[in-house]
């Protein structure tokens, strides 16, 4: 049986005036129905572009160099820009970062709502407008009502968000693909947001991609994770594996820096020293190799490739392999 | 919203005062009253009787009060040159004037809007780089350089079209008030060239602020985030681009409108237009103060009632202005 999505060996290049740079290379990772996949990584690891390349919606000048994104067994990665509209918002949605600049400020909630469901279904208004309703109330917003004829700017981040997310609802899609939904809101609210993802998904056996730096939120709500790293995936496996046993230095360096979650207790809370490379100057060999302390001579002269390390996790180290005594805990 | 529209109109009658205030102060200055009633063959005693009788050796303050009072009941003085009311003077040649600027507007937006779209919307393609090349090539060339060409090659090498005057007009309201050139071939056919003239000067200004309206536009998160809901492209240009395009260039539109008020000058002179601003510049050359003035004061009018329109109806489009009136 096929898999609801599958991303193989993908690569993302972006044309610039001097020269092809490539900001994914070769990611694969599966997701299946219900399922909730991390992708996490430091800025500028990627993790958008991965996002965004799955509905074919990279921005200018990005394009796909190498690779598929099958999405329910058919290759949507070589659809026309025509047939991948009828796929996206439809049976995969996207909720961006930052839910003050997604909204259109001149239209109101009720017929940006509206739209999407007849950009979709052949359906009147009226029974857009029941749908929208029927959305508003699952993520619970007060006074559902009221907020179809209201502006994106009466209303707060948090409350904008929700709405957002009741967007991505309207078509009942197969996939969320959440890109840092609560990094441009409060701590409290990104919360709430969390646990509204949470609660849909399971509700509505939904799948779920979330973007995040943010490993702590990742290993709380994510069966499956994906670190990337200069725009590679470079870890991944079931969170709690990852998150309890991570392989790879880098993910290890990851999980020591958040708070009151370090792996050996006693161990003091550590910054990675360093900076993750632009993708312009990465290094020879294994791009993570200047911040590694494990590196040897190997690391810089060869690229690590992503393999089995048992328990189902797959990383790219060449200290790091499957029985080397580390990984088997 | 009422709030809104209301402070809207106190700040135009304050621009308003200012405008008068200015233009009595350039009349009582070196303006002649007398001159303008009764002509320049009596004696000084009996100008002086004149000056008295008119109230002319009263304060500043009490002279422009009176001035505003009469303003306010449509007098403005009176035209030397015309021995008229000069209101009814301009009142007379305005048709004219509104008619060209009309037409102009009417070119803008149906010229500006598709072509700066579409250099927007496509701006590497050959035809969006002889657009603004061309653009800015009409923005270096000025209006009776492009005027005298036009007249150039449509009158006088081809034939085609007249080159001064109204040519037939009817009359609309049949009143002998508004003769309109819109209604007859021939009027309409006079239009083409001065109405373009005219428009020429705001166009490459409109395509290029349309243009880089819709370019901004196109790069924010609302249109990325349209195209990942999987609307048409057809959508997202035309619905939800060019909605917040639009929105600054509508105030943009007014207040050129405006300023077209004063070009009329150049392209009236050029092509006998028998509209205020060939008025205008007959009165400068023979000195008709008081028509000059009342000239000031309907223009300056004119450029704010259509500013202030135009500010409310930006006000009914866009949400965000319309919540901060009334709050
Ligand atoms: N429009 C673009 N033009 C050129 N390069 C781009 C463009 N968008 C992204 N990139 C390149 O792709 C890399 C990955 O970008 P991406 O937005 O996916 O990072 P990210 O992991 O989402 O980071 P963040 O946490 O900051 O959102 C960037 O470092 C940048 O070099
Ligand atoms: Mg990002």
């Amino acid at each position: 049986m096929s898999h609801l999505l599958e991303v193989r060996d993908l690569e993302v290049k972006f044309a610039l005036r001097f020269g092809d740079i490539t900001a994914i290379d070769g990611a694969s990772f599966k997701l299946d129905r219900g399922e909730k996949l991390g992708l996490v990584g430091e800025s500028g690891a990627g993790k958008s572009v991965t996002g965004f390349s799955i509905i074919n919606l990279i921005s200018k000048p990005g394009y796909i160099s190498k690779g598929k994104v099958l999405f329910e067994g058919k290759e949507i990665s070589s659809y026309s820009d025509e047939q991948m509209r009828k796929i996206r918002g439809n049976s995969i949605s996207m909720i961006f970062q930052d839910p003050m600049m997604t909204l259109n400020p001149v239209f109101t909630i009720g017929f940006q709502m509206v739209e999407t469901i007849q950009a979709h279904r052949n359906i009147s208004k009226a029974g857009a407008e029941k749908i929208a309703l029927e959305k508003l109330k699952k993520v619970h917003i007060p006074s559902p009502e009221q907020r179809l004829s209201q502006y994106p700017h009466e209303l707060s981040g948090g409350m904008r968000q929700r709405i957002i997310i009741a967007v991505s609802l309207l078509t009942d899609p197969a996939i969320i693909i959440a890109d840092e939904p609560t990094t441009a809101l409060d701590v409290t609210i990104q919360a709430e947001i969390m646990d509204l993802l949470q609660e849909l998904c399971a509700s509505d056996n939904m799948a779920l991609i979330l973007i995040t730096h943010d490993l702590g939120v990742v290993s709380q709500v994510t069966e499956k994770i994906a670190v990337m790293y200069a725009g590679k995936i470079i870890e991944y496996g079931p969170t709690d594996q990852v998150v309890t046993y991570p392989v790879h230095p880098y993910t290890e360096g990851l999980i020591k820096s958040i708070p009151g979650n370090v792996v050996n207790p006693g161990e003091d809370l550590v910054q990675i020293p360093g900076m993750m490379p632009t993708l312009t100057n990465i290094p020879p060999g294994c791009a993570f190799n200047p911040r590694c302390y494990l590196r040897q001579a190997v690391c810089t002269k060869t690229t690590p490739e992503l393999k089995d390390v048992g328990n189902s996790v797959m990383a790219a180290c060449h200290m790091r392999y499957k029985g080397d005594g580390r990984t088997n805990q | 919203m009422f709030a809104f529209i209301i402070r809207r109109i106190l700040q135009a009658i304050l621009v308003m005062l200012v405008i008068s205030l200015v233009g009595f102060s350039i009349k009582n200055s070196i303006g002649d009253p007398v001159r303008d009633l009764v002509g320049e063959r009596v004696t000084p005693k009996e100008r002086a009787a004149m000056a008295e009788k008119l109230g002319l050796n009263d304060p500043f303050s009490t002279q422009y009060v009176r001035f505003l009072k009469n303003a306010l009941h449509g007098d403005l003085g009176t035209s030397f040159i015309y021995r008229k009311p000069a209101l009814e003077v301009i009142l007379k040649h305005a048709p004219a004037t509104i008619e060209l600027v009309l037409g102009s507007a009417l070119i803008i937006v149906i010229f500006s809007l598709p072509l700066g779209m579409y250099t927007a919307l496509k701006p590497r393609s050959l035809f969006s780089r002889f657009v603004m090349g061309f653009s800015t090539l009409g923005v270096s060339v000025p209006v009776f350089l492009t005027a005298i060409g036009f007249i150039y090659l449509f009158a006088v090498t081809w034939h085609v079209l007249p080159s001064y005057g109204r040519g037939e007009t009817v009359d609309l309201f049949g009143n002998g008030y508004w003769q309109t050139g819109f209604l007859t071939i021939d009027g309409l056919k006079h239009l083409i060239l001065p109405c373009i003239s005219l428009a020429s000067i705001m166009m490459p200004l409109f395509i290029r602020l349309i243009r880089s309206e819709m370019m901004e536009v196109l790069e924010t998160e609302y249109i990325k985030y349209a195209r990942a809901k999987g609307l048409s492209p057809m959508r997202i240009w035309f619905v939800h681009a060019f909605k917040n395009t639009l929105l600054p260039v509508v105030t943009v539109f007014g207040i050129q409108i405006g300023i077209m008020f004063a070009f009329t000058i150049l392209t009236e002179t050029v092509f006998q237009w028998q509209g205020m601003g060939f008025m205008f510049l007959d009165a400068v050359q023979r000195a008709d103060i008081s028509l000059l003035i009342a000239y000031l004061v309907v223009v300056g009018s004119v450029f704010v009632i259509v500013n202030t329109v135009v500010d409310v109806m930006y006000g009914f489009i866009n949400p965000t202005v319309r919540v901060a009136g009334t709050k």
